[in-house]
């Protein structure tokens, strides 16, 4: 297995898309923290890019890169591997080269300039997005043969989790306003994990704002560490969750 | 030279027939009932270190109480221990503790009534229920004083330093903690307050009620439960203080309801949920203030008329400005914004299209709190960027006009 994932690793660095990746990162966010005096307001745009540019290049990168792949992995089922292992495999060579180029285009500089709590935060959040989305990629393209509906389908989950869902959520907020909504939004929240992914760092960054009002409930929960394991605990089931899925399809599939 | 000034001292105190009685375990006088009934006007009691149960005391005469060597004055859970009242009294360097707790009255360690120059200072009250409460007095001072309550609620807590009808009075240098209001004035006129420190208190550090023509200067109020509640006051200036971590639900740095012509500048908020919270104020100039990542810089009600914001920084909010309605009678200019994106062709220091402070998503959360789930999403700065450029919601009246490009420099 470590082998195949090898494989894919020579593979990744060979296309040089990652590495790319990797450098535009870099720049963003040295630059973000070059220009910005106060580091804190740095790790505010930085919060963006991590919540857009993330999943969207975890997102695609992860699908192309399957469908580019696709005769190598049939190639590697004529072995006798089983199907599980070349897939996960595969999942862990393009997720780990992902987060890895995260780690160094982010991390290195969050750790130089604001290796803080706040910090720690943003750099699991965005390796545990990057995860969770190259999940996600995976159970979008195993479960169709066509490239372009793939990735349509890709681009559909990605462009619902960091805009379609925040719009139903206000909207819905807006429509129950009478009600006590604050555990209801709670539990909403868990069904988006960039949404998660966002509370939880704005719980490190903006805490004078969220402790007004009902912002108090929202700290009370997700601010302790129970809520953190929390958290931390359903990002990770959305990191299982769809690659389960996925594996359990690709398993099934006529190739 | 010490001895010299002390003989000097002796001498006048001689000379002006005024006697120095000490009182102490082990001294001729040995209970300070007894020490403050032999006194004399004009007399000095010289209070020794030990522990003293004696109920409920009351001068009623002008003399001197020195505490030597930190005595203790015990008020057992039931005594209001010491009562001031007349002209020319003096306490300091006392210690007082166990100070009893009443629903009927409103129990001190050093309760000062019907008064006049009275000087409190350097002393330190422990768990009691009221720490020093003044009453219809004029011309008094309370200065250096250490003051630690025990929490607990707003009903069974007094305040630390309360003032009721009082004038000319000075507040200096005291440091509050614990109790339900750090200081406390009704109305007290013409009188100052400065230098103290006032924290961990249950409601405010500071509360004012019908209190005009007074000053506070120069102090710090952090971690109360609002810092400081200036109500149904006028002429109030505010200066040089710092507002720091007043945190939670409905806490502000400063809470102003009812004001009139008031001054608040060169202060510091600070890491507060609300820096200032402004609610039916009128003509109040707010100038060269810090704003430093509050939850909300400012939150100024549409009742709010005729007030002047300008040259204050804005650094690091969450939300610099908010309102609750379109009305918008207020001047903002010449502010700093740090979220300012404007240019300055011209080069002469303020930008040349006019600032919004008040961001769609602030209206927003301020209809619906809950929305504030939705705080820096994608969606949210989308909003956000859409009014700014075809503004609908937010009040338009509600722009500064010249934002400074960089921070004031006090």
């Amino acid at each position: 297995m470590l082998k195949i994932s090898r494989y894919v690793w020579s593979d990744i660095i060979r296309n040089k898309v990652v590495i790319a990746y990797t450098l535009f990162l870099l720049v963003v966010s040295l630059s973000l923290f070059q220009m910005e005096e106060d580091p804190s307001k740095a790790v505010l745009s930085l919060l963006n890019i991590i919540l857009i540019v993330v999943p969207l290049v975890s997102m695609v990168f992860a699908t192309i890169h399957w469908y580019n792949s696709y005769e190598f992995l049939e190639l590697l089922l004529t072995q006798p591997i089983s199907r599980g292992k070349v897939f996960l495999a595969e999942w862990a060579g393009i997720s780990s080269s992902l987060a890895a180029a995260f780690f160094v285009g982010v991390g290195i500089p969050v750790l130089i300039y604001n290796g803080n709590a706040t910090g720690v935060a943003l750099l699991l959040v965005g390796m545990l997005l990057t995860l969770v989305f190259t999940s996600l990629a995976f159970l979008a393209s195993v479960r169709s043969r066509d490239k372009a509906r793939g990735i349509g389908a890709a681009l559909m989950i990605w462009f619902y989790c960091t805009l379609i869902y925040d719009g139903l959520l206000l909207l819905l907020l807006f429509a129950f306003a009478d009600y006590p909504m604050e555990k209801p939004t709670l539990a909403l929240s868990c069904l988006n994990p960039v949404d998660l992914g966002r509370i939880y760092i704005m719980l490190h960054l903006d805490v004078s704002a969220l402790m007004g009002y009902t912002g108090a409930l929202y700290k009370d929960f997700l601010g302790t560490a129970g809520g953190t394991v929390v958290t931390l605990g359903i990002l990770l089931l959305w990191i299982l969750l769809p690659l389960w899925m996925a594996m359990r399809t690709f398993k099934k599939k006529d190739l | 030279m010490r001895t010299f000034v002390l003989t000097v001292l002796l001498l006048s105190a001689f000379a002006s027939g005024a006697r120095t009685i000490e009182v102490g375990p082990g001294r001729a006088v040995r209970s300070l009932r007894a020490g403050v009934e032999l006194a004399q006007l004009g007399d000095t009691v010289r209070l020794h270190s030990g522990t003293y149960r004696e109920g409920a005391i009351v001068i009623q005469k002008g003399i001197t109480l020195i505490g030597v060597g930190w005595p203790l004055l015990d008020g057992q859970g039931r005594y209001q221990q010491l009562t001031l009242s007349g002209a020319n009294i003096r306490v300091q360097g006392l210690r007082f503790t166990g100070t009893g707790y009443s629903s009927m009255n409103d129990y001190a360690a050093i309760g000062i009534i019907d008064a006049q120059n009275v000087v409190v200072e350097g002393n330190e009250i422990r768990a009691a229920y009221f720490g020093i409460h003044v009453a219809n007095t004029r011309n008094c001072s309370i200065r250096n004083n250490r003051i630690i309550g025990i929490p607990k609620t707003e009903q069974t807590s007094g305040n630390g330093i309360h003032l009721w009808k009082c004038a000319q009075m000075l507040v200096e240098g005291n440091d509050v903690q614990g109790h339900r209001d750090g200081i406390y004035f009704e109305f007290v006129t013409y009188s100052a307050i400065r230098k103290n420190n006032s924290h961990n208190n249950i409601r405010y550090g500071l509360h004012f009620m019908f209190s005009n023509n007074d000053s506070y200067a120069d102090n710090v109020f952090s971690r109360n439960g609002a810092g400081v509640a200036v109500m149904y006051s006028k002429q109030v200036k505010m200066l040089r203080n710092h507002f720091e971590r007043n945190w939670g639900p409905n806490a502000y740095g400063l809470l102003l309801k009812e004001i009139s012509d008031a001054e608040i500048t060169g202060n510091t908020f600070a890491f507060n949920t609300s820096g200032i919270l402004m609610e039916s104020t009128n003509r109040i100039d707010v100038a060269r203030n810090v704003f430093r990542s509050n939850g909300w810089g400012l939150r100024i009600s549409a009742s709010c008329n005729d007030n002047v914001v300008h040259q204050n920084n804005f650094q690091g909010n969450t939300f610099d400005v908010a309102t609750n309605g379109d009305l918008m009678l207020n001047r903002f200019n010449g502010n700093y914004w740090d979220k300012y994106d404007g240019y300055d062709l011209n080069r002469d220091g303020s930008g040349d299209v006019p600032y919004h402070p008040v961001s769609l998503y602030s209206m927003i959360i301020e209809r619906n709190p809950q929305s504030v789930i939705l705080l820096r999403s994608f969606m949210v700065s989308l909003l956000d960027k859409v009014e700014k450029a075809m503004p609908s919601i937010t009040p338009s009246a509600m722009a500064d006009a010249a934002p400074l490009m960089k921070p004031y420099q006090r």
